[in-house]
């Protein structure tokens, strides 16, 4: 059918690095300014076991899904991270320890995708739009 | 000859050709119950990366109910079902899908 796609190589071949996306979920009550500072001191943490974060993205305050300890809403942070395993296990240690944060998670990926920052924010306001005209039904 | 060609909707991609016209006409009224074969939305040139953070495509495969919907009603490949209730699954641990929808 289509052209088959090229073989994808990995920059990080023969290296310990691999790609990481992560994605963090921070406490509601905290300050815009206290999610960078978050997200600096994480960015030392993986430049200390000698990783790279490629991309840093806020997301803002969106709203969850459902309540995490009582939190309605949170500060969503992607960090688009290069680094060796260990780095990746320091960081998540940090954050089990850290309240401020909520839930995480790091996924190993081929390649970053491109991604657009706008198309993440659109789409929250059209699934609460979604939500509240479903319950306005169930009202009628 | 088109009637034999319509009766084995699976060759259909094999016989194409010269006899299309002859099976356009009348085929919904022999074949009331003929389905056109749905295919793989994430199959095929330039179609959507299955990917838990892009919550717009991922709604498009929850229920009502927030609830996966059956790749036979949605006509997702095998493989990329399992691919997407993964990504379905982490999107809900993250809170940008709901577990349950009442």
């Amino acid at each position: 059918m289509g052209a088959r796609p090229e073989p994808f190589r990995s920059p990080n071949k023969g290296t310990d690095m691999a790609l990481y996306e992560h994605l963090l979920i921070a406490r509601q009550d905290i300050s815009a300014q206290q999610v960078d500072a978050l997200a600096t001191h994480l960015k030392t943490i993986v430049e200390g076991e000698g990783g790279k974060v490629e991309k840093q993205e806020y997301w803002g305050l969106r709203g969850l899904a459902y309540r995490i300890k009582k939190n309605r809403k949170g500060h969503y942070v992607l960090l688009n991270i290069n680094a060796p395993s260990k780095a990746v296990v320091e960081l998540e240690r940090q954050l089990k320890i850290n309240e401020d944060v909520l839930r995480y998670i790091t996924v190993g990926v081929d390649q970053f995708e491109v991604s657009s920052n706008k198309n993440r924010r659109d789409d929250r306001p059209e699934g609460e739009r979604k939500a509240e005209g479903a319950e306005e039904e169930m009202a009628k | 000859m088109s009637y034999g060609g319509e009766r084995s909707g699976g060759r259909e991609g094999r016989d194409g050709g010269g006899r299309d016209g002859g099976r356009g006409e009348g085929g919904g009224q022999r074949r009331p119950f003929f389905r056109r074969k749905k295919t793989c939305p994430f199959s095929g040139a330039n179609a959507p990366k299955i990917d838990y953070k892009d919550v717009k495509l991922l709604q498009r495969f929850i229920s009502e109910r927030g609830k996966i919907v059956p790749s036979r009603i949605t006509a997702v490949s095998n493989k990329k079902q399992r691919l997407l209730a993964n990504a379905i699954k982490r999107a809900r641990y993250m809170a940008l899908l709901p577990y349950v929808l009442k």
